[in-house]
């Protein structure tokens, strides 16, 4: 079956296109017309919020660092890990995230709760959770990773240009103490410890060893 | 002795005019290409005099650029010629600043006679005479012919600097440079014959009390005047005629290899060039100082039957002829910058094609209109 061809019309050239006088006239208007379009703006600072209206008629410039066009929510930043109630990280240390990491940047040292610790048994905690963010691509694999929606890159905020390298190795302490874009440690995600009664799973009261 | 303190005056004026110049259409080149592209250009330069921040909307980026063009390294090429490196930038500026000696800028001042309405007899009064000041710096019998040669001068300046800088990329540059003015030259020499034919003269000074009789001359050479402005932009070496210094293809072109002041000097030099070939297209197209329908003793108009007669002191018609040069100055220089930022760079075979295939037959062709329209008008029979 032969398929619909569209025939396109060879531009013809004109000998008004030939001459270039009257194009240089017309391109000179639209040129003309945006110079006192944005001269205008600018005399009577009518300047429209190119933030807020990037497609608005005239000028604009977003003048970086004082105005920023804001990030889509899910856009990936800077990673933080989410907090619990208690202040402590979600992370259970699985090492689920830095074995889907294909830049393989994220190191955890997994600890075990003391003896009497009311979590020994069902789950470890980072002793130490490094990520280099040098050797980060920034992926997201690892939020995509964590059973436990400890690690997060909801931050909005772009990795800092630090002048050494080591600036770059992310420690807890500081992965923890990095806040997402609307202010929280938290995970909007609730979190239920082993013991409680919201816990949904089965636990050592309810599962009977 | 009021000749020479003039003339000092007039000079020191100009130069100091034209030296200012670079650092001004910088920020007007700047702020209005910005403005044309729904930017808002360069404000971030700032002098802080303690609370108070002077950004004056962009102009402070002139006065750092000029601090760091002191302030860098004059680094100069170990091979090549040392005596012409240095020396091609002043011989490209001088041209141009010398250009503006012949420009009139306003009537002849008779001093004595500052309020009084003008009187045609003032100026073949010897006394009166005397003491006149002509608002124009040089005013020389060759006029528009002193122009050309001293405009064609400006290419050894370009020419040498790139001869001179041992770098392909700028020798390059050079003989472009050199090729296109002086293809051009052809063009803009022949373009302004049919203007001389008509006004009878080549004094500039004469050119202006003509159009201000008769009708300014871009209504009786109308080619003339497009080819003029065409040929005076590939002069200035500015887009779209910038194959000379072509950042895509040549680095900076001829002048790559210069930093610091003598690169500032190429820079201003090219501002300058276009203020003056702005004031020489007012002179010889635009009427001159002349503003629509001031005559030397006032405000005129007698068209379609309307008389209107309203005489201004001398002074006030010499003030009005002055500013009104000055105003059409900046609007040519206006739509020069606007030009430069709309049209993309010409080709370099197209540059030399339409400089010497178009450009040149049609100003010859002008000629000969016009040649043939002065001979019918003033044959015997004509009238």
């Amino acid at each position: 079956m032969p398929g619909k061809t569209k025939v396109m019309k060879k531009p013809v050239r004109t000998l008004a296109d030939q001459s270039y006088l009257l194009e240089v006239v017309k391109g000179l208007g639209t040129t003309l017309k945006h110079f006192f379009q944005g001269t205008g703006q600018m005399v009577s600072g009518n300047v429209p919020d190119a933030v807020k209206y990037p497609l608005a008629e005239g000028i604009a410039t977003i003048s970086y660092p004082e105005e920023k066009r804001p990030y889509a929510e899910r856009w990936r930043g800077v990673h933080r890990l989410t907090h619990r109630d208690d202040g402590s990280p979600r992370c259970v240390a699985c090492l689920c995230c830095s074995t889907a990491c294909p830049a393989q940047c994220i190191y955890i040292k997994p600890g075990e709760y003391p003896e009497g610790d009311k979590r020994r048994g069902y789950e470890r905690y980072p002793v130490e959770f490094v990520i280099d963010e040098l050797r980060c691509i920034f992926c997201g694999f690892c939020v995509e990773a964590c059973p436990c929606d400890a690690i997060r890159m909801d931050t909005g905020t772009h990795m800092t240009a630090f002048d050494e390298k080591s600036a770059f190795i992310y420690d807890k302490d500081k992965l923890m103490s990095i806040v997402s874009q609307h202010g929280t440690q938290k995970s909007e995600n609730p979190r239920h410890e082993p013991g409680e009664a919201t816990h949904p799973g089965i636990d050592r009261l309810r599962g009977g060893h | 002795m009021l000749f020479w303190i003039s003339t000092t005056l007039k000079v020191l004026v100009a130069i100091g005019f034209l030296a200012q110049v670079a650092a001004i259409l910088l920020w007007v080149e700047r702020k209005q290409s910005a403005m044309m592209q729904n930017r808002i250009g360069p404000n971030r330069a700032t002098i802080k005099i303690g609370r108070f921040e002077i950004r004056a909307a962009g102009l402070v980026h002139s006065i750092a650029d000029g601090i760091k063009m002191v302030w860098k390294a004059d680094w100069e090429p170990t091979g090549g010629d040392h005596l012409l490196y240095r020396l091609a930038p002043i011989i490209a500026i001088v041209p141009a600043l010398c250009l503006c000696a012949v420009i009139p800028f306003g009537p002849t001042v008779f001093i004595d006679h500052a309020r009084d309405l003008y009187d045609p007899a003032w100026a073949t009064d010897a006394a009166v005479a005397a003491r006149s000041v002509p608002l124009q710096i040089a005013n020389l019998d060759v006029g528009v012919l002193f122009v050309f040669a001293v405009a064609g001068a400006g290419v050894i300046g370009a020419a040498l600097a790139g001869w001179s800088s041992d770098n392909k990329f700028s020798l390059m540059g050079g003989l472009r440079a050199a090729s296109q003015m002086v293809s051009y030259e052809v063009a803009m020499g022949i373009s302004l014959v049919g203007a001389m034919m008509i006004y009878q003269t080549v004094r500039l000074d004469e050119m202006v009390t003509w159009q201000m009789q008769n009708c300014w001359g871009i209504f009786v050479q109308p080619v003339a005047f497009v080819l003029f402005c065409t040929a005076a932009i590939a002069e200035t070496k500015r887009v779209p005629f910038d194959t000379p210094e072509g950042e895509s293809e040549l680095v900076a072109g001829y002048f790559t290899e210069y930093a610091g002041l003598k690169m500032a000097m190429f820079a201003s030099g090219e501002f300058v060039e276009v203020c003056v070939s702005s004031a020489l297209i007012t002179t010889i197209f635009l009427g001159g100082w002349q503003f629509p329908f001031v005559q030397l003793t006032g405000f005129e108009f007698h068209y379609f039957g309307i008389n209107i007669s309203w005489h201004w002191a001398h002074f006030i018609v010499v003030l009005v002829s002055f500013l009104s040069f000055c105003l059409k100055c900046v609007f040519l220089i206006f739509m020069q910058l606007q030009v430069r930022w709309t049209l993309p760079r010409f080709r370099y075979d197209q540059i030399m094609k339409l400089g010497w295939r178009m450009l040149l037959p049609a100003a010859l062709l002008n000629v000969l209109v016009t040649g043939t329209v002065l001979l019918f008008l003033n044959s015997p029979g004509a009238h």
